[in-house]
């Protein structure tokens, strides 16, 4: 090698993905450095201010899919991490009639929708469902605890003669075929079917089926009824069960807090970070990664560079396709990394006056599917290239869990709010008033009065994402979770074991196995990765 | 007829699978009867004359699918069967102009490259890689699938023979086949052309038949499951059976006679008779029983399991997957006379391609619309048209100077949202059809002598085909191989020794292939431990 290594590792980009990876690293005794194009740390996963004294987390807003055992790893508690709420319930929005508890508080992961007997009792669900609702929870509870173990894995190679991946395969095949013949049998009838299909086969009611119906869609570039959203609901799933015993979770001072708990542990680590230090390229030296080009020109030398950043960017503008074969920049550039999910965050002169809807509720998450016609009808729109006039929403008040996110008194509303299509027609130019307009009306039918009480508005587009988080397309996941970008062919064949064609180059986003929302799995198992294959300071 | 004790075999419906079935056995030595609803025989694949001397091909009405070795084996030719490659096709466009398909390679490639070079050159990569994934799938369409939940010698056997088939394709390939199976057609055909009306032409096939969108991702392989006609060995290729698609099971029928098998038409099958937990025969609607030990079923999973059998003699679990089958009516069909031949101003005069498929959906965006018309119950307003004018080839079919056009119609619901199908509503639903080709061709609407409009609701009422699904089951990856019909059951056993299944709710699933209706002969074979 040319010059000699300044450090181990660079990560590129301190998203909790980033981070992960890098605090793994510093602990496993490598020197690590982070740089990060923005001010901060975190990503999309930060806390910001969106109107005078109301603070969000600008990207996901519930934590529920980071396996505990990381969060312990981590020490992330002595770093500062605390919880604002954990075994957050789930309630089922209804335009006409009283909302439906889908979940209760403090519903075990895994079983995210495990049934309320209050809901059960109540009229809005009926016994049969109250009972198929149990049932049902149970068996996908077991085919999502059969799919855990694929989290923590390196995704096999296909057709290599390397023993590990012929084991990985195999275990895989084992975890289902521990179900039983029965089950597996089930799950082979299921996993390729699509959940509309699914919850017809098990229930009544619109409104549950419309709840436990967005939970596969939400995100995904999909609506009910496309074949592969019960994989998308069951790898949400599994990725709950995988997380322990929290539940759906809220960390004080919003995901921001949650990140800076994350560089303090990678910073106890020995890793050093750099904000505001955009990297411009990835050095290529004899065809081997050996570190990064920062903006200001400055060359920063390392033995292993590892991308926080999706595919697409680190392999076409970083990297740049010079470096790669062009069968492989071909399929870099048909990655799906088109988001769909718009982010909407109102700042409350009040409590939201959703109607009918107890405290308890309201420290949860909130959904607004009424039905799975109506979130088809909304992903319909988003085919064209239009948006829904009623779209789907998940909303959360934090700032009733968490009063420091807004003056006394007062509350912040964050949904997501699908479908927003990166590629509207019209162009977001025009749309963005239109779209807030519409999510407001929407919300107006299940929070009479809530348009008096809006003090300041903020909606983060795909295209907003993409240009603020410089992640390619503004995609939650960085690309489509579906069974064409799944495991061994996530983001692409070639580079689904965080490896890449280019010795000494990692990946650790979310374009990786197993996917985005905040889980840090992907930047675990790079890490471990890295420490495995990568290259070591002499 | 026979008496009953000889019988080995009775199979229930003469469809082209029942009858394939029927010839392999009847030519390994079994006594076999076919029982048939209808006065005729050929359930979905049938000739019929419904207007004076106009032969319509009035359900199925192309013939690509069709498996050479049964071909071959049965020897169909020498029982009447002639099989007339289409001569090309083409896609006309919205504001005039087209994109004309034809079988020599050079020719497609200028046509394609009319509308795009960067496209003329992409189709080289399509067609290699779709002809991979058909040489890949070809060998597995002739075999009993295996039980991936089941430690049996023989399907640990079957699994490793897939493995090895995959492990064959070699890393890189075999990860195009893991996205290739799983994909949406439109996003299959983006990686390749740039187009859209190349991309809607070949769009085409991943619909027909089914209750997928373009866009929902399974399609891609629905379009690959269209392109395994093998006529000639050209992998695609796709052809009129002459005398109308009755005419493969009039030469079925011949072959199965001839090898000593009995057909009795006009028999409706009232339900399959178990004793002591095995087949003993089946029983008539007019009460008449007729023994044997092996019932095969040609129906359809839903009607043979749900309406034809009792349900005490079979597992809780098996009728539930039964019941929650996919087979869902999404196509219509109709049947025109016609008093000449139709001008289609888009398309340059004598072009041979007229002489094939002709359609009218230019984008995908269109087929996709129609499809979300399909999912809130109402049949399409711009539907995807795939029509078809034989008597240019086939003169046989209509009086001199006449001319029978085939229309086959995606989306059609088997419900309507508004309540169930009247005459009014159907001819309404034929009404859109006619007006979408009247839009393409000035002349058409003054030709039309006489149209039969099909629904899904007519089809299953007049073949048999639950929901009027002309697949006998979607064709979605939930219910591919050995998900087909359900997982478990998928080697054409069901729970009751002696009976078997052998229509296109099995693998390798629907189109006039046979392949179904062999496999299954060869697994009651080998129960009765003969070699097939």
């Amino acid at each position: 090698m040319a010059a000699s290594a300044q450090y181990d590792c660079v990560v590129i980009g301190a998203g909790h993905n980033g981070l992960v990876c890098a605090a793994t690293l510093a602990h496993a005794g490598r020197s690590v450095l982070v740089l990060e194009t923005s001010a901060h740390v975190g990503g999309a996963a930060l806390t910001r201010e969106f109107a005078p004294g109301f603070r969000v987390s600008a990207g996901a807003h519930l934590l529920h899919l980071m396996p505990a055992a990381l969060l312990r790893e981590l020490k992330l508690e002595s770093h500062g991490l605390e919880w604002a709420a954990r075994g957050m319930p789930t309630t089922a929005l209804l335009p006409d009639g009283p909302p439906l508890l889908v979940a209760g508080e403090h519903a075990e992961p895994g079983r995210a929708l495990a049934p309320d007997p209050a809901a059960a009792a109540g009229q809005a669900m009926s016994a049969a469902d109250a009972a198929a609702l149990s049932s049902y929870t149970a068996q996908m509870r077991r085919f999502a605890a059969a799919l855990v173990p694929m989290f923590s894995k390196v995704p096999p190679r296909l057709g290599t003669t390397d023993w590990s991946d012929r084991l990985a395969l195999l275990r895989l095949g084992w975890q289902v075929r521990k179900l039983g013949r029965r089950d597996m049998r089930e799950l082979l009838r299921i996993v390729g079917m699509n959940v509309y299909d699914l919850l017809e086969e098990h229930f009544d009611s619109a409104a549950l089926k419309g709840a436990l119906g967005l939970d596969a869609v939400l995100g995904a570039n999909f609506g009910p009824r496309s074949p592969g959203t019960v994989l998308t609901l069951l790898y949400r799933l599994a990725a709950e069960s995988a997380a322990g015993a929290s539940g759906l979770s809220q960390p004080k001072g919003g995901m921001g807090a949650f990140c800076d708990a994350l560089a303090r542990a990678a910073t106890a680590g020995g890793a050093v970070i750099r904000t505001g230090t955009p990297v411009a390229g990835i050095l290529v030296e004899a065809d081997r990664a050996v570190g990064v080009t920062l903006e200001s020109g400055e060359h920063i030398r390392a033995q292993n560079v590892i991308s926080n950043a999706d595919p697409k960017t680190t392999f076409l503008k970083l990297l740049g396709p010079r470096h790669l074969d062009t069968g492989f920049v071909r399929r870099v550039d048909h990655i799906r990394t088109r988001g769909l999910a718009g982010k909407l965050h109102l700042a409350l002169n009040r409590a939201p006056p959703f109607r009918d809807v107890s405290a308890a509720s309201l420290r949860g998450r909130l959904l607004l599917s009424p039905s799975l016609q109506h979130i088809e009808h909304a992903y319909n729109h988003s085919k064209y290239g239009e948006f829904s006039a009623s779209p789907v929403m998940e909303i959360t008040v934090p700032s009733v869990n968490d009063p420091t996110l807004a003056p006394a008194g007062q509350h912040v509303l964050s949904a997501v709010v699908q479908y927003a299509p990166y590629a509207l027609k019209e162009g977001w130019q025009s749309g963005r008033q239109r779209f807030v307009d519409t999510a407001l009306d929407t919300l107006e039918r299940v929070a009479p009065g809530l348009r008096n009480c809006v003090l300041g508005v903020e909606l983060l587009t795909p295209l907003d994402i993409e240009r603020e988080f410089h992640i390619n397309g503004g995609h939650w996941h960085h690309a489509d979770l579906a069974f064409d970008q799944f495991l061994m062919v996530r983001p692409v064949p070639g580079a689904a074991q965080y490896r890449t064609p280019v010795p000494g180059l990692f990946l650790c986003g979310a374009g990786c196995h197993p996917g985005g929302g905040v889980m840090g799995v992907a930047g675990r198992n790079a890490a471990n990765e890295v420490l495995t294959q990568g290259l070591k300071s002499p | 007829m026979q008496h009953p004790q000889d019988l080995d075999a009775i199979i229930v419906g003469a469809g082209h699978n029942g009858l394939v079935a029927g010839c392999y056995l009847a030519r390994a030595g079994l006594k076999v009867l076919v029982l048939e609803r209808q006065p005729y025989i050929g359930g979905a694949a049938v000739s019929r004359r419904l207007y004076k001397d106009f032969t319509y091909s009035n359900c199925s009405y192309v013939c690509s699918l069709l498996r050479p070795e049964i071909m071959r084996t049965l020897e169909l030719p020498k029982y009447g069967l002639q099989i007339i490659p289409y001569e090309g096709g083409c896609t006309m466009m919205q504001g005039g102009g087209h994109l004309a398909m034809y079988d020599n390679h050079d020719a497609l490639r200028r046509e394609i490259s009319r509308h795009s070079k960067r496209d003329a050159e992409a189709y080289e990569r399509y067609s290699r890689d779709v002809m991979r994934q058909c040489k890949f799938i070809k060998p597995l369409l002739m075999r009993e699938p295996p039980d991936p939940t089941s430690f049996k010698p023989r399907d640990i056997k079957e699994l490793l023979y897939l493995g090895k088939r995959f492990h064959g394709m070699g890393e890189e390939r075999m990860y195009d086949t893991l996205r290739f199976w799983t994909m949406s057609a439109a996003d299959f055909l983006d990686e390749y052309f740039e187009s859209e009306i190349v991309k809607a032409h070949f769009a085409g096939t991943s619909i027909i038949g089914t209750a997928l969108g373009p866009r929902s991702p399974g399609s891609a392989y629905v379009l690959l499951h269209h392109y395994m006609g093998d006529i000639d060995d050209t992998v695609g290729a796709w052809g009129f059976a002459r005398g109308g698609m009755g005419a493969v099971t009039s030469a079925l029928g011949a072959s199965f006679q001839a090898s000593g098998g009995t057909i009795r038409s006009g028999a409706p099958v009232a339900e399959i008779l178990v004793r002591n937990g095995r087949a003993s025969g089946v029983a008539l609607a007019d009460g008449e029983e007729i023994h044997a030990k092996l019932v095969i079923s040609n129906m359809d999973v839903r009607r043979t399991f749900l309406d034809t059998m009792d349900a005490k003699e079979l597992p809780d679990e098996f009728l539930r997957q039964v019941r929650n089958f996919k087979i869902r009516g999404s196509s219509g069909k109709l049947n025109i006379a016609l008093d000449g031949l139709p001008q289609f101003p888009a398309i340059p005069q004598g072009s041979p391609c007229t002489r094939g498929d002709m359609h009218v959906t230019d984008t995908i965006e269109m087929m996709e619309r129609a499809y979300d018309d399909w999912k809130d119950g109402r049949w399409s307003r711009a539907p995807y048209i795939d029509m078809l004018i034989p008597s240019q080839i086939d003169p046989t079919m209509v009086p001199d100077g006449k001319h029978y056009m085939s229309v086959f119609v995606q989306y059609c619901p088997y419900e309507l949202a508004d309540g169930a199908w009247t005459a009014a509503k159907r001819q309404a639903f034929g009404d859109t059809v006619i007006n979408t080709i009247a839009q393409h061709s000035p002349n058409f609407k003054d030709l039309i002598l006489h149209a039969e409009i099909r629904t899904p609701w007519d089809i299953e009422n007049e073949v048999g085909l639950t929901e009027g699904n002309i697949f006998q089951g979607e064709l979605t990856m939930d219910q591919l191989l050995f998900n087909r019909p359900i997982p478990g059951f998928a080697q054409y056993r069901s729970p009751v020794r002696g009976v078997y299944m052998c229509g296109s709710s099995t693998h390798p699933g629907g189109g006039v292939m046979g392949a179904p209706g062999a496999n299954a002969a060869r697994a009651v074979l080998r129960d009765l431990g003969r070699s097939p």
